[in-house]
Order: C-alpha cells, then sequence, then structure tokens
C-alpha cells in the first residue's frame, strides 16, 4: 500500500546471509528484499536470529557469508546514514542514571549527523519529532522518569528525527501494556501512510500482525516464509514457525 | 586570605589545579558512564612501570609513562570488546601487570627511590611553570575535543548501537576518550599527584550525575563542583595547614556529600 510521495523500488536486498556464533548456526541463507513503501514484520520466536539479522542489515555485524546491499551499494559503504532510523531491542535499557532529557535523547541523533543544519532547524526539527510522537510536553523530563512505552515513544522519535526514508525497530513494545500498543501501531501506520516511510518491524508476537502490515518475513535461522500479509495469514507459515520450522521457504511478492 | 595569593606556588597551585581538575570532572562524566570509574587507579599502576621504565633507559620517564599508559589504556579497550570481560576486569588485569613490572622494572634498575618517587607522587604545591602551561594546554586540549565531539559522545554513551546504526565513529571515538584520559592521569600523576587525579576523575562527574536531570548540566555541575573543591580545598589547606591533595579531596567529598543528602530529600 504505497502512498503519494513514495518510493517502491528495492531499498534493501539481503543475498545468502549467514552468521553463527562460535560454531553455533543462528542464520542460515537468509535472504530477502526491503523495497520503498514496505511495512514488514519479521516475525520469529525468541533466539530465531531476528535482531542478529536486522543487526547484519544495518551493517552492525559482519555476517559469515552473504552480503546485503542499499540501494545498491554494500552496507560497509554506506554512509548516508541520515536515511535510516533505528531504535534498538534494547534501547529502553540504558543506564537509570544517565541524566539526559527527553529533549536531549533526541537531539543527539539531529547533532551527531554528519549532515548538520542550521540550529534553529535542528531545534525545530526536534520539536516536531517529538510532537509526532505525541511525547512534546515532556521534552525537559529527564528521560528515566519516563514509562516504557513513552520511553519508546521518545527513542521513535529520535529515529524518525532526520526524516528517515527506513525505520527499523527491534521489539518495540516489549513490557508496554496492550492499550499503549495500540496507540503505538497507529503511529507506526500513520509514519508509515503519510510520511511515506518504510518501516521494518522486528517483533516475537504474531499478534501484531494486522491490516497495517504489508510484508511479513517468518524467521526461524532460516526465512520460512516471505511475502505479502494477505497470502501469509491463509497459509501455514505461521503453524510451521511455531511448530520450530520446517525449511518451507515460500517466496511471494 | 589576602596572602594567600602572594605566593607564587600557591597561584600556580591554583592555576593548574583549576585546570587539571576541570579536565578531570568532564571526562569523569563520560567515564563514570561508560564503567570506566576504576581507570584512574588502574592506569595510575601502568604509569607507574612506565616510569620504571623510563629510569631504567635513563630517558624521559614521563613521556615513557605516557607512551605505556596510552598503550594500556588502549589494551583495556580491546580487553573490553572482548566478548566476556567486563570492563573493570580489564583494568584490573592490566593494572596488576603494570604494578608487577614496574616493581621488577624498579628492582633491576636500583632505583626504587626518591626519583620513582618523585613521578608517581606529584605534588600540587610544588609545581613548576611549565607545569602550568603544559596543563592548561591538557584542559584546552579536553575541552575542545568535548565541544566538539559533545553529542557524538554522549550518544555513544547512551546508546551505542543507535551511535553506530547513525553512523558515528563509535571506535575511533572510544580511543578518542581513552587517549585523553590517559594523558590527562599521567601528566595530571606528575603535576598534582596521582591521589587528586583518581579523585578528581570520579568525584565531581559522580556529584554532577547525581543532582542533574539533562546532560548538560551534569557536566558543567561536575566542573564547578571539581573547580570549587580545588579553591576551597587549597583556601582551607592554606588556613589550617594541611596537606593541599587530602584537603581538596576532603572538600570533593563534602560537596559530593552535601549533593547526596539535598537530593535525597
Ligand atoms: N552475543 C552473542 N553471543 C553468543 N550467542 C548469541 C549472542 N547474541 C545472540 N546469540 C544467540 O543467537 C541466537 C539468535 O539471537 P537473536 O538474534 O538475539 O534472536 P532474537 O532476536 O530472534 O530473539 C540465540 O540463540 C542467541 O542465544
Ligand atoms: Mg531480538
Amino acid at each position: 500500500m504505497a502512498s503519494p510521495g513514495t518510493e517502491t523500488g528495492e531499498l534493501i536486498r539481503v543475498e545468502g546471509v549467514s552468521f553463527s556464533y562460535g560454531g553455533i548456526p543462528v542464520l542460515s541463507d537468509v535472504s530477502l528484499t526491503i523495497s520503498g513503501g514496505d511495512f514488514l514484520a519479521i516475525l520469529g520466536p525468541n533466539g530465531s536470529g531476528k535482531t542478529t539479522l536486522l543487526r547484519i542489515i544495518l551493517g552492525l555485524t559482519r555476517p559469515d557469508r552473504g552480503r546485503v546491499t542499499i540501494l545498491g551499494r554494500p552496507i560497509e559503504e554506506f554512509a548516508e546514514r541520515g536515511m535510516i532510523g533505528y531504535v534498538p531491542q534494547q534501547a529502553t535499557h540504558f543506564d537509570p542514571i544517565f541524566p539526559a532529557s527527553v529533549r536531549e535523547v533526541v537531539a543527539m541523533a539531529v547533532r551527531s549527523s554528519r549532515r548538520r543544519i542550521a540550529r534553529a532547524e535542528e531545534e525545530a526539527a526536534i520539536l516536531h519529532a517529538l510532537e509526532i510522537v505525541d511525547m512534546a510536553d515532556f521534552k525537559d523530563r529527564r528521560i528515566g522518569r519516563l514509562s516504557g512505552g513513552q520511553q519508546q515513544r521518545v527513542f521513535i522519535a529520535r529515529a524518525i528525527v532526520q526524516k528517515p526514508r527506513l525505520l527499523f525497530l527491534d521489539e518495540p513494545t516489549t513490557g508496554v501494556d496492550a492499550e499503549t500498543q495500540d496507540r503505538f501501531y497507529d503511529l507506526l501506520a500513520s509514519l508509515h501512510t503519510t510520511e511515506g516511510i518504510t518501516i521494518v518491524l522486528v517483533t516475537h508476537d504474531i499478534g501484531i500482525v494486522n491490516k497495517h502490515i504489508t510484508k511479513v518475513a517468518c524467521l526461524n535461522q532460516r526465512l520460512i516464509y516471505h511475502g505479502t500479509h494477505d497470502h501469509f495469514c491463509s497459509s501455514g507459515a505461521l503453524k510451521d514457525m511455531l511448530a520450530g520450522g520446517h525449511h518451507l521457504v515460500s517466496h511471494h511478492h | 586570605m589576602h596572602a594567600f595569593f602572594q605566593y607564587a606556588f600557591l597561584q600556580r597551585a591554583l592555576g593548574a589545579g583549576l585546570c587539571i581538575a576541570l579536565a578531570c570532572a568532564v571526562l569523569g562524566v563520560f567515564l563514570l558512564l561508560r564503567k570506566d570509574a576504576m581507570i584512574g587507579h588502574g592506569l595510575s599502576h601502568v604509569a607507574f612501570a612506565g616510569i620504571a621504565l623510563g629510569l631504567l633507559l635513563g630517558q624521559w620517564p614521563t613521556a615513557v609513562a605516557l607512551v605505556v599508559s596510552v598503550a594500556a589504556a588502549l589494551g583495556i579497550m580491546k580487553l573490553k570488546e572482548a566478548a566476556g570481560i567486563y570492563g573493570d576486569t580489564a583494568i584490573a588485569i592490566l593494572s596488576s601487570l603494570g604494578l608487577a613490572l614496574g616493581v621488577i622494572l624498579a628492582s633491576v634498575s636500583g632505583r626504587f627511590n626518591a626519583a620513582l618517587l618523585g613521578y608517581l607522587f606529584g605534588d600540587i604545591l610544588a609545581i613548576e611553570p611549565a607545569e602550568v602551561v603544559l596543563s592548561v594546554v591538557l584542559a584546552a586540549a579536553v575541552l575542545a575535543v568535548t565541544l566538539i565531539f559533545y553529542h557524538r559522545f554522549m550518544y555513544m554513551t547512551f546508546d551505542r548501537d543507535a551511535a553506530l546504526a547513525a553512523g558515528v565513529p563509535v571506535r575511533r571515538l572510544d580511543a578518542l576518550i581513552t587517549v585523553l584520559t590517559a594523558l590527562t592521569i599521567v601528566l595530571g600523576m606528575k603535576i598534582v599527584g596521582i591521589l587528586l587525579v583518581a579523585a578528581l576523575l570520579v568525584i565531581p562527574a559522580a556529584a554532577g550525575l547525581q543532582t542533574a536531570s539533562r546532560f548538560k548540566a551534569a557536566v558543567i555541575g561536575a566542573g564547578i563542583v571539581a573547580a570549587l573543591s580545588v579553591i576551597l580545598g587549597l583556601g582551607a589547606a592554606y588556613v589550617l595547614d594541611w596537606p593541599a591533595s587530602g584537603t581538596i579531596v576532603l572538600v570533593a567529598f563534602l560537596i559530593f556529600g552535601i549533593l547526596f543528602i539535598v537530593r535525597r530529600k
């Protein structure tokens, strides 16, 4: 469901990626593509390699085999990092004594960027990002003094403040109550449709697969399913994944 | 107090002390958040080996200690990156090694003497004019680097993975903080003494961190606590005729204690 202004070409290509920790395989021959306008959910049980795959896609971990390209270039050489927003799995596990205000958490992303803009524009961008996630009223609050759900929204503001084309979120709603989760997915959906951001959401929670998501990838060391959301619901991929994964890879784009 | 400023050695103590204190306070905020509070303590042991080596070679002991300490600091960084070794374990390993090598080198060279101790336990009341200049340069370098890389340092300290993904050159900046820390410790050791350096790296930063709700306030707060400790500590030492280093540390601790109690309320 691409909205106006969204590019639909291929953004990221993962080809034959394998990875092991000390001889224990974590990912085996994973290939997938992410296209502009996708709202992709990467699903899999705990320990299925989702975080590892995301880190490899982002160039934080080097795969043993295979490669990742972004806009045709190898991820290791990709310098336009402002194009990518990332909310790590452990984002809310920051040091509780860390004295950073909500505004500073968002500012650190803008001000660490290679391509700096005018100070007034930066300030406006920070406020705008906080408004999008409905956290502007808390901008002077210490980040440690917020609830988990509020913190998660601040980390999203930090990830979108530079207007990325691609947003990666790793288990963003862990420990967030159901009602807040719903609001959270509405927020992601609106970022996807109104801001035209391509979203990759990693989660072990199949319950989140909903109408907003356009593509699904099921992972359990191998890619068990990669295709559209509609087909996912009617296929047996879900059961396969829960059963521990027969190596059924069915590409339905 | 009027007489206080008539003594050149006290002016030098104040000037150099303030500079080293500011450098320590600013670095300290990042070090504490990186769980590197013991690095001052650890690197001083390594510097001991460096000075013993320098004396053995008959060459510039402080320069040798600088090289050895920077190398050790980078070694600690590498050990920390290796999976399964905590930062404080890495510091403990290398500082023990430093101490052992220092004892051996000093014994072999037969120079386990006043010269060696002079390098290890600098005296804030015996600062030479050249050391004041060195302190100013050190403080300027630390403050300049912190200003330039402020947001990137904050980002990588707060959320290393997100900073990496955002293209912050985290490993190079790690090395930069590490090298600056080693420089500050070794030069500070020679100039104001290890007791003062180790204390100023930790206490003002801890005071700043526990009172601030913004990062900027923590850094500035640490600087203010450090400066106040040196000024009030030197003044009190002069009036009470107490040892200067110990009095400065005591004042720093008192300020920390007061802030701790105030904050708890
Ligand atoms: N740093 C690590 N060292 C060794 N094994 C690891 C490490 N990180 C993850 N693993 C292992 O790799 C597998 C996949 O982990 P991960 O990618 O975090 O899975 P997920 O995000 O799907 O829960 C797990 O079995 C986990 O135990
Ligand atoms: Mg994970």
